[in-house]
């Protein structure tokens, strides 16, 4: 198998071409390169994974040394689980898709060039990241693809939000970057390599499950997973990084770089097992997180701030696997909400564009007959994110409940808290479908998506129908889960409470039986909407703790507080200067009674040394 | 022809004292002309002192450095009077308190 | 009788050089300076220095008080010039510089009160100048014929008359 290192290449040399030709190439060009070599690197994924379904044996490919500095010698070197295969078929699928769309979407924009020359950069920094061997590459990839986001999200650079969400969005996981570069360091000082498997093979034999030294280095990359997937503390960029294009949201924000936070946790679960401190707090962030994601969803009127909220809440239930264990569930669950999320960016940014670029969802309405595609497409995604049953959702969602509740001790209070989220799911997601697609026409679309728009959608509808089927093969690399031995009523109530949210929805938004108006109308209620409205003021609340005072501070230091002594000395120079000047009369005679005053000074001293 | 044997106090009195007429001439009169006199009657007095000592060793030195004096006053007093017809013509005067143009 | 001679000489310098510096007017001035140097040159040739003597006589006598001559014919000051110093040499004027020039010269004489011995009486001939300035000496000769190049340049520069050509021009 020697087409392994040509997966990559394919995105990387693509974006070269098209960065280096400054925006020259014609648009079909752009497009067809954009699209076709994400589209070569998916064969060269299939083939791949269908050599590694036949065998299932673990591929090394060393490409070179990328540096070496005495005991340091990092490879280019890529390592093919069935991790890998999962991750790589899932980018580059759902990326090629994802690509085919834009050709459509992004058609009219001036700068296409540009907009496919990052993505396919993107491609190849995710490819990277999850192929990558050891973990310096993997933070190559990783910094890689912050770099796109931040690209991509300012995409439309001349309005300055769009900037300032970018910087946002760059500024924010920077902080759990550095965090993870100090894991990193942490890690390469005490274990003496960054190479993933030797690294976990020799965390297993030198540290004992509680040390401080794994909790340490764990927590450090916790950090860097928590700022990359938009989890609690540092989940603030992702409802902002909605600035960039809606097919951006879907590929980036939706269904690959978000989660590559859990990929790393997966892919390093053999150090979270020696933590169990940290993984607790692992479950703990990721229930906290979904939780408060699913409320802020609710109250949200921008179609894809709604979806960016749903998407933070989502990776929180990954987050949640992870934390109680269920790795396989976990990544079965990135997998499923890859295939859902980009279906319902992509719907969504569908009735965008038909709609001249309309983003609020009370001005919708009515869409179902007008936009049949979109409506079944967003119905299925929809469908598949509450987790109605039989959709990809449920099988994934329902794998990660029944794993929470397993566990011993906190597992029974993680579950509820899961499925109180499930519920919210269910809500918010239908009253999206209900506002968007059913009652009164608001604006109407000019237009219907054309095929390039149309057939990933298509193709994303049946992968969320029938992703659950899926066998992922993750047997070997994460240890078994374990028997589910939880009784059927544990399995009806998971069953019955995205239904209950689904009734919940069609009650208040559809059919309007419950009196929601009047609830949002008072007092208390207007306040709590508007609480969620903004995310739970954690915007205002980083706001008045760090940045203000980092704004202010710096506003000082603008000053220059040292600079002020020496503009003292300058400012006393210039007074005797001043002062001295008035001596320089201009009269030649005061220069000569100066001098002879001088002058008779010097001898007198000269006579008393004498003497 | 011999010179003759004159104590040096009294030569370097004579000196030193014409040096200060020189220095109270110069201090004294606002006239650029009387000052650029001033100035010659101080170089003369440097000059009687040089010659002095010159005298006393029965060496050629001082001659020499007369010499040089003699140089530099030439030199100074055709500049100095070329300045003097300049002064003449820009201010209108002669008076150094009024060519002032250099105060800071 | 030699001796009377130069001390008479020396009074005839000073009270020459007093009267110089306190005239009004610059060409009777100028005629005492030259008598101060004149007697100066006597006192030269009398301590044995023939040949600054003469040099006194033809260049600080002679070129370079003709220049002072020139400049004041040229400059014809009048009689209200000559009221004018007078006015400017009254009282008042005199106190700071007296006072100041008075210090000097007392620490002038209180510094040469230990001055060695007398003065050799041989006279230095013009050949024994001329091989010490053309010998050992032979750089300041370089330096000070550099400065007569320079004062004739810069007197040249100055005696033009082109201020007043550029404010016709104007």
């Amino acid at each position: 198998m020697t087409a392994i290192w040509l997966i990559p290449l394919f995105p990387l040399a693509s974006a070269t071409l098209l960065l280096l030709s400054a925006g020259r190439l014609p648009r079909q060009v752009a497009a067809v390169l954009g699209a076709g070599s994400v589209g070569l690197a998916a064969v060269c994924v299939a083939l791949t994974a269908r050599a590694f379904l036949a065998d299932g044996e673990v591929r090394e490919f060393t490409l070179w040394t990328w540096m070496a500095v005495g005991e340091f010698t990092p490879r280019i070197a890529f390592y093919i689980d069935g991790l890998t295969v999962v991750m790589m078929s899932v980018i580059t699928g759902v990326g090629f898709l994802i690509h085919l769309y834009s050709v459509e979407f992004m058609w009219e924009d001036e700068s296409i060039c540009r907009y496919f020359a990052y993505m396919n950069l993107f491609v190849g920094a995710m490819l990277l990241l999850v192929m990558a061997d050891n973990l310096l590459l993997l933070y190559l990839g990783w910094e890689g693809v912050g770099v796109c986001s931040y690209l991509l999200v300012g995409f439309w650079y001349r309005d300055p939000a769009n900037g300032s969400a970018a910087r946002k969005a760059f500024v924010v996981t920077r902080i759990g970057d550095t965090a993870m570069a100090l894991g990193l360091f942490l890690l390469f000082t005490e274990l003496g390599t960054l190479d993933i498997q030797p690294l976990l093979a020799a965390a297993d034999s030198q540290w004992q499950v509680g040390d401080t030294l794994p909790i340490l280095a764990t927590a450090l990359l916790l950090g860097g997973a928590v700022g990359k997937s938009a989890q609690l503390p540092l989940h603030t960029w992702l409802p902002d990084a909605m600035a960039g294009p809606t097919p951006v949201s879907a590929l980036i924000h939706a269904a690959t770089m978000v989660t590559a936070g859990v990929y790393l946790i997966a892919r390093t679960f053999g150090l979270f097992q020696l933590a169990p401190p940290t993984q607790e707090a692992v479950a703990w962030i990721g229930l906290s997180t979904l939780l408060l994601a699913a409320f802020a969803a609710l109250a949200q009127h921008d179609i894809k701030r709604i979806l960016a909220y749903s998407t933070i809440s989502q990776i929180g239930y990954m987050f949640l696997a992870l934390g109680v264990g269920a790795y396989a569930s976990g990544i079965f669950h990135l997998v499923t909400h890859a295939f859902f999320k980009a279906l319902l960016f992509l719907a969504a940014g569908a009735v965008i564009h038909c709609l001249h670029h309309e983003h609020n969802i009370f001005r919708m309405g009515g869409l179902r007959t007008r936009l049949p595609v979109v409506f079944w497409s967003f119905l299925i995604g929809s469908a598949a994110l509450a987790a109605l049953p039989f959709t990809s959702g449920f099988y994934s969602k329902d794998a990660i409940l029944l794993s929470a509740w397993e566990l011993p001790g906190i597992g029974h209070w993680l579950w509820a808290g899961g499925l109180l989220g499930a519920l919210l799911t269910g809500i918010y997601s239908f009253r999206l479908v209900f506002v968007v697609f059913f009652g009164e026409a608001h604006t109407q679309p000019d237009h219907q998506p054309g095929w390039k728009m149309s057939l990933p959608l298509a193709v994303l509808c049946v992968l969320s129908l029938v992703g659950g089927l899926l066998v992922l093969p993750l047997g070997n690399v994460f240890p078994p889960s374990g028997h589910h031995a939880a009784g059927h009523t544990i399995e009806y109530i998971s069953i019955g409470t995205p239904l209950l949210g689904l009734l919940l929805a069609y009650l208040l938004f559809l059919g309007r039986q419950l009196p929601v108006d009047r609830l949002v109308d008072s007092a208390p209620g207007r306040n709590l909407r508007n609480f969620w409205l903004s995310g739970w003021r954690i915007d205002q609340l980083y706001d008045a703790l760090w940045v203000r005072p980092f704004t202010s501070l710096s506003r000082w230091w603008r000053n220059e507080p040292v600079d002020r002594i020496y503009n003292a000395v300058v400012a006393f120079t210039q007074w005797a200067h001043h002062k001295l000047a008035a001596l320089q009369t201009g009269e030649l005679r005061w220069y000569a009674t100066t001098m002879v005053f001088g002058l008779m000074l010097l001898l007198a001293i000269m006579l008393r040394n004498a003497t | 022809m011999n010179g003759l044997q004159i104590p040096m106090e009294q030569v370097l009195a004579l000196a030193g004292i014409l040096f200060s007429c020189g220095l109270l001439g110069l201090m004294l009169r606002r006239n650029i002309i009387f000052m650029l006199m001033s100035l010659e009657v101080m170089l003369n007095a440097a000059a009687l002192a040089f010659v002095a000592a010159g005298a006393k060793w029965s060496q050629a030195d001082g001659q020499i450095i007369f010499l040089l004096i003699l140089t530099v006053a030439a030199a100074e007093v055709a500049v100095g009077l070329g300045l003097v017809l300049q002064i003449q013509r820009r201010f209108k005067t002669l008076d150094m308190d009024q060519a002032r143009r250099l105060r800071g | 009788m030699m001796e009377m001679l130069f001390y008479l000489a020396a009074l005839v310098a000073l009270l020459a050089t007093v009267l110089a510096l306190t005239r009004a007017n610059a060409a009777h001035a100028l005629i005492y300076l030259i008598v101060s140097l004149l007697a100066v040159a006597v006192l030269f040739f009398l301590m044995g220095a023939p040949f600054a003597a003469a040099l006194e006589i033809v260049i600080y006598a002679g070129a370079i008080m003709v220049l002072f001559v020139f400049v004041i014919m040229m400059l014809n000051v009048g009689e209200e010039g000559v009221a004018r110093e007078r006015e400017w040499l009254g009282g008042r004027n005199w106190i700071v510089p007296g006072i100041l020039s008075a210090l000097l010269l007392l620490e002038l004489l209180l510094a040469l009160r230990h001055a060695p011995a007398a003065t050799s009486g041989t006279a230095v001939a013009p050949k024994a100048i001329g091989l010490t300035l053309f010998g050992p000496y032979v750089l300041a000769v370089e330096i000070a014929s550099m400065l007569l190049l320079s004062g004739l340049v810069g007197a040249y520069h100055l005696g033009r008359r082109f201020i007043v050509r550029r404010e016709r021009k104007r």
